[in-house]
């Protein structure tokens, strides 16, 4: 507070300043929350919906907040509507292949990142110039290797597919692994620690945190995935989340009780695992954001 | 005998070494392309083999059956696409989504992100606020917004209808050929706001606090500070939101998918529900593919020409 007036006395505008300064902090804050509402209410509708008894619409707009709420919708969408065994599937394909792009990534991140060999340059360059090339111009080609392989309309086909997005996981996991001190390979290697023994026990315990962002990045990419989803799956008992909840939408447009808890019940996991790992979504961010 | 000669047993010395040598490298080798080879093979099947396919298949009639072949045509899918009016109404749809949702997203992102960078209570909880838009998914973001914008009562009729009689009753906005580009264009700012806002947010706490102390003894006012100093120094940020969020923007689908299918009219109709009408609806493969790879290129060449642009060094 002193050093406020300190500094306001020092300026040639004096006095005034201290009363300027407050009004302008409670405009701050008001245009804060004001942004904040309006990024929020629309989420507010959506559960506010979901948990009305009223099946299709609100009596009116201003009754965001159900006087008698009820979970029915939720207990609905959960057992006819499917989205139990969509929710089911969501899980095992994001999980499968999340796990599976991250250990790919690291191995791949590693021999790039610490070792010289044949091929290097172009493996990793070539790896990262598809990532320039937009995702959606893959899926048509995608879905003709697929249905060749007889790999349409699986969660196989799903995960695989998902997994095969490993450029950004080698991209982010490399720079951890160079910043590493050469020292500590040094020593592993007069202690006769090979490639696997090195990559296990000294890079990948150090590269905890690059691993974490890798994981809940891909996580969040894979849950929420849609066009692949709704392209190479056709079997209602095979449709993930998103897709389960926009085929629902498309066949009962105007059910919004039911349209609503299938979202929230979509959207739940990956805004827990953002708001728990905030932390590495926005340094995530940052690094892309630094690099450019 | 010639092998017996000192010069021949130094010969097959050498090779012999040789032989060793390479034995060591190869067994060096060994476990560093195991680490590398499960990896690089899904890569090699689902990426790039995938990618030469799509452009094979664009120079193709191209028939899903592969039993029935499929006639090798040219250019010919490239000429039909630019002879196509609907292919540049989807080209003119998403050139006017990728302006208007990049700079709204930009100025609105750094504007929330210059309120938060200064000392103000609860910064975590207005910027995790703010970015929960960003991590849902689409198609429930879409989906809240049929219901934000339907015509029936919905909460955007109800408020600018009844309560401000700024438009008719029952406006039809995602059924409307002038009104569900600009709201699918809403959709698309508000959902990347707060991604915008975390770049930006690092981008103006990396800017060292001293230049602004500097400029401030030499009595330079807000404004003047903005213009001189923050903006220069955000450029690197600038450009790189306006390089991820053009090749979005031009790459947009899920959104127009969910919620028009390109319609009505083909007023939302963009390069890549274009093209997967194509793929999906039509089976014309070859042409799809070829929508694709105009795409591609085009996205590739604006990023290119906004990196040369943009992107001047700033040195203070």
């Amino acid at each position: 507070m002193l050093t406020t007036l300190e500094k306001a006395s020092c300026t040639s505008r004096g006095r005034g300043l201290g009363l300027w300064r407050r009004g302008g902090r409670l405009l701050l804050y008001l245009l804060l929350i004001g942004g904040a509402a309006i990024m929020l209410s629309p989420f507010l509708y959506m559960v506010g919906i979901s948990l009305s008894p009223h099946a299709y619409t609100l009596p009116s707009p201003v009754d965001v907040i159900p006087t008698h709420p009820t979970l029915n919708n939720y207990i609905s969408a959960w057992t006819d509507g499917n989205f139990g065994q969509a929710f089911f599937n969501s899980a095992v394909v994001a999980c499968s292949a999340t796990a599976i792009t991250v250990f790919l990534s690291a191995t791949q991140a590693f021999a790039f990142a610490r070792y010289r060999f044949p091929g290097r340059t172009i493996l990793f360059y070539g790896m990262l110039a598809t990532m320039t090339v937009p995702g959606i111009v893959l899926i048509i080609p995608q879905f003709v290797l697929a249905s060749r392989l007889g790999l349409t309309n699986s969660r196989l086909g799903l995960i695989l597919v998902y997994a095969t997005g490993m450029a950004f996981g080698v991209y982010m996991l490399k720079g951890f692994f160079e910043e590493i001190p050469q020292e500590l390979f040094d020593a592993a290697a007069i202690d006769g620690c090979g490639v696997l023994r090195t990559f296990w026990s000294i890079a990948i315990p150090l590269a905890r945190p690059a691993l974490a962002a890798v994981t809940i990045f891909g996580f969040s990419a894979n849950w929420e995935e849609f066009t692949w989803a709704v392209i190479s799956t056709n079997d209602a008992s095979l449709y993930t989340l998103p897709v389960a909840v926009q085929q629902y939408y498309s066949a009962h447009g105007s059910n919004w009780g039911i349209i609503f808890a299938a979202s929230v019940i979509a959207v739940v996991p990956e805004i827990a695992v953002f708001l728990l790992f905030q932390r590495q979504f926005v340094n995530g961010i940052r690094a892309g954001g630094m690099k450019g | 005998m010639a092998v017996s000669s000192p010069g021949g047993l130094r010969v097959a010395a050498r090779v012999e070494r040789q032989r060793r040598q390479k034995g060591r490298e190869f067994r060096r080798l060994l476990p560093i392309y195991l680490f590398i080879l499960p990896g690089m093979a899904l890569f090699l099947l689902w990426t790039l083999y995938p990618l030469l396919d799509a452009l094979v298949m664009s120079f193709f009639d191209w028939i899903p059956n592969p039993n029935m072949p499929s006639t090798f045509i040219g250019l010919q899918n490239y000429a039909q696409a630019l002879s196509d009016p609907i292919f540049w109404q989807a080209f003119r749809n998403v050139f006017a989504y990728t302006i208007v949702t990049v700079i709204g997203q930009i100025i609105l992102g750094l504007a929330v992100a210059l309120l938060l960078n200064r000392k103000i209570m609860a910064l975590g909880f207005f910027r995790a606020l703010y970015y929960i838009p960003v991590v849902t998914s689409w198609v429930v973001v879409s989906l809240i917004f049929a219901y934000l914008f339907s015509s029936n009562n919905g909460p955007v009729d109800w408020f600018l209808g009844d309560v401000l009689h700024l438009i008719p009753d029952n406006q039809s906005w995602l059924g409307s050929t002038t009104l569900a580009l600009p709201t699918l264009m809403i959709l698309g700012i508000w959902k990347g706001v707060g991604f915008n806002m975390v770049i930006f947010l690092a981008g103006l706490q990396s800017i060292p606090a001293e230049l602004y102390e500097a400029a401030r003894v030499d009595g330079a006012n807000r404004w003047v500070l903005f213009r001189s100093i923050t903006l220069p120094l955000l450029r690197p940020t600038v450009t790189f939101a306006v390089v991820i969020l053009t090749m979005g923007g031009f790459g947009s689908f899920i959104p127009m998918y969910v919620l028009t299918g390109g319609g009505p009219l083909h007023s939302t109709e963009t390069l890549l529900t274009y093209a997967f009408t194509n793929a999906f609806s039509s089976f014309d493969f070859g042409y799809a593919a070829a929508i694709t790879y105009i795409f591609a290129v085009i996205v590739l060449l604006l990023a290119l020409i906004q990196i040369r642009l943009v992107s001047k060094k700033v040195q203070y």
